[in-house]
């Protein structure tokens, strides 16, 4: 079987967690749920840093936990980011970088310090004291490091929650690189929707200790009935291809099969990949399609599901055109006015795009 | 009379000698009380610390049972054809390693467990095994530890005097060390000579107390 299949059962103190998922062997899959649900503890187990009672691991057909066996930490062909860098503070950048690669074998390594420095932007840092980084810095040091083990399975673990905003900011681009250009699956554990939007292709949403719900990130995101909706940052990711530039205004037109939508010009070759990120926030919706607006995306839409996420508010699932969701945070009068009803067509106007790579 | 350098060159290589013994055995000890989950890990880490608290004296009459003729010690030493230890350089060699333990011990053990589980744990997923975990990571982590443990250990040995009289006793060249050669000199009222040693040790303890103490301050501003 290929990728990863993870079954865990186990008490941690007063917590019992139990979880059975699987996770392609490509792309990055992201382990989502509030602090406490169980998370860091699944990253560990499938690490071997800790082990579960009854557990089974395996990645691409290769056990490494089962009834019999517990394949330890250090031959497990695993990176793991840790949520702070952890830097060796007794070795320099390079040394740090340096300790992974040399314990792998020459004819196993498919990354070299050249390239992944070059991949992270380290090469301004080999020479410095890991104690004297930036946070933002330090991290990325510590994902170079994970990565020149050349790992089968790479394991972080909110590699940007120890960071400040700024710093998040600044790594993921870096993130996004490495999931554009290296092949290697990862789990991703995050508490964050926005980085998972950004970020994930898979999801496994856990809640106290037990898988809720699995799949794609894009389909769960905005399911109503997961925690993720429901948050003040709720939104929805769409797949499209970069379709045309407008020079005059400065826009970029990201072209999908349900409508089009503008961001501000980027410098992207017509035709290629692009995903948007649309927060409920900005959406709202209109029976017919006036042209009488300053709104630029107007795409037309069909009602799927509607909840109420508070006494003032309504959260809308919308589908386009292609099949693809949008959520739309509605006041729930505004609701009652249009007369909305699931199956009802009408138009999303979207405020604000967000063009994530 | 002429300044008799021998008790000095006596205490120093039995200092040397002890905080070697000491750090190969009390690094283990330290990392297997900084680390083991056994219950009765903190009865071993009180029998280590018990020299802290024990008269030295009564330390040297149990290990002058334990090394003589007819205690368990002894008789090993005997069948191994080493003889018996009390009286020797080499008894006093194994007081001061009992008697120094806990000064060398406590200290590393403070250091391995200050560093954590983390460094091991990324070690582990950089694929270092355990060996190469304690020798790559742990060691050179714990170096503030072990210059505190190495400095205290030594010192501590140079100032003993309780156990060295009994299980060393006082014979020039072989047990007489300077803690001992002050004493006789006080007992046989040779003042000026017992300044000499007494002095020296005075001056030579400020300073390795003071050369801990800022190389100590240094490692730590490097280390954090």
């Amino acid at each position: 079987m290929s990728g990863l299949r993870v079954e865990l059962k186990t008490r941690l103190g007063g917590f019992e967690l139990d979880v059975a998922f699987t996770a392609p062997a490509t792309g990055v899959t992201a382990l989502f749920g509030r602090s406490g649900s169980g998370k860091t503890s699944v990253l560990r187990a499938v690490a071997g840093l800790a082990r579960a009672e009854l557990g089974l691991v395996q990645l691409n057909g290769d056990t490494w936990q089962d009834e019999g066996r517990f394949v330890p930490v250090h031959q497990r062909p695993i990176g793991y980011v840790f949520q702070e860098a952890s830097l060796f503070p007794h070795l320099s950048v390079r040394r740090n970088l340096e300790y992974g690669l040399r314990r792998i074998a020459p004819a196993d390594r498919r990354i070299g310090l050249d390239e992944a420095a070059g991949l992270l932007g380290l090469a301004p840092l080999l020479q410095r004291d890991p104690r004297l980084l930036s946070g933002g810095e330090r991290q990325r040091v510590a994902i170079g490091r994970a990565l020149l083990t050349s790992p089968r399975l790479l394991l972080m673990d909110e590699p940007l929650s120890a960071l400040d905003h700024g710093a998040k900011q600044t790594i993921l681009p870096y993130l996004e690189r490495l999931h554009d250009e290296m092949a290697i699956p990862s789990l991703y554990v995050s508490h964050d929707p926005g980085e998972v939007a950004r970020l994930a292709d898979h999801m496994v949403v856990l809640e106290q200790g037990r898988v809720i719900a699995a799949g794609e990130a894009a389909d769960l995101m905005t399911r109503l009935d997961l925690p993720l909706a429901a948050f003040d940052g709720a939104s929805a990711v769409l797949e499209g291809r970069v379709s045309a530039h407008d020079e005059t205004y400065h826009l970029t037109w990201i072209g999908t099969g349900g409508g089009r939508f503008a961001v501000p010009r980027e410098d992207l070759p017509a035709g290629r990949h692009a995903r948007v990120q649309i927060h409920a926030r900005d959406v709202s919706l209109s029976l017919s399609s006036h042209h009488d607006t300053s709104i630029l995306n107007i795409v037309p839409v069909e009602i799927i599901d509607t909840q109420e996420i508070n006494p003032t508010q309504l959260l809308v699932r919308l589908r386009m055109l292609d099949g693809q969701t949008l959520l739309a945070r509605i006041t729930r009068r505004s609701g009652v006015a249009l007369g909305l009803r699931e199956g009802m067509h009408l138009y999303a106007q979207v405020k604000s795009v967000a063009l994530l790579g | 009379m002429p300044f008799d350098w021998q008790p000095v060159w006596l205490t120093l290589k039995l200092a040397t000698v002890t905080t070697l013994v000491l750090l190969l055995l009390g690094t283990p000890l330290a990392w297997w009380l900084a680390r083991s989950r056994a219950w009765w890990k903190e009865a071993v880490g009180s029998l280590v610390a018990l020299p802290l608290v024990l008269p030295p004296t009564v330390l040297g009459f149990y290990l002058l049972l334990l090394l003589g003729p007819e205690g368990p010690g002894g008789r090993l030493s005997q069948a191994l054809g080493l003889g018996t230890l009390p009286f020797t350089f080499a008894g006093l060699v194994v007081g001061s390693v009992v008697y120094s333990l806990p000064f060398v011990v406590q200290p590393i053990r403070n250091a391995f467990e200050a560093m954590g589980e983390r460094p091991l744990e990324v070690a582990a997923t950089l694929r270092a095994g355990p060996l190469d975990r304690f020798l790559g990571v742990a060691l050179p982590l714990a170096r503030p530890g072990f210059l505190t443990g190495a400095v205290l250990g030594f010192a501590h040995t140079v100032g003993e005097f309780g156990v060295v009289l009994m299980i060393g006793g006082n014979i020039p060249g072989e047990t007489k060390v300077l803690s001992v050669a002050i004493y006789d000199h006080v007992e046989a009222l040779e003042w000026p000579q017992a300044h000499w040693y007494a002095g020296g040790m005075v001056l030579f303890s400020f300073a390795v107390v003071l050369a801990m103490y800022l190389l100590e301050r240094r490692l730590r501003r490097v280390g954090s």
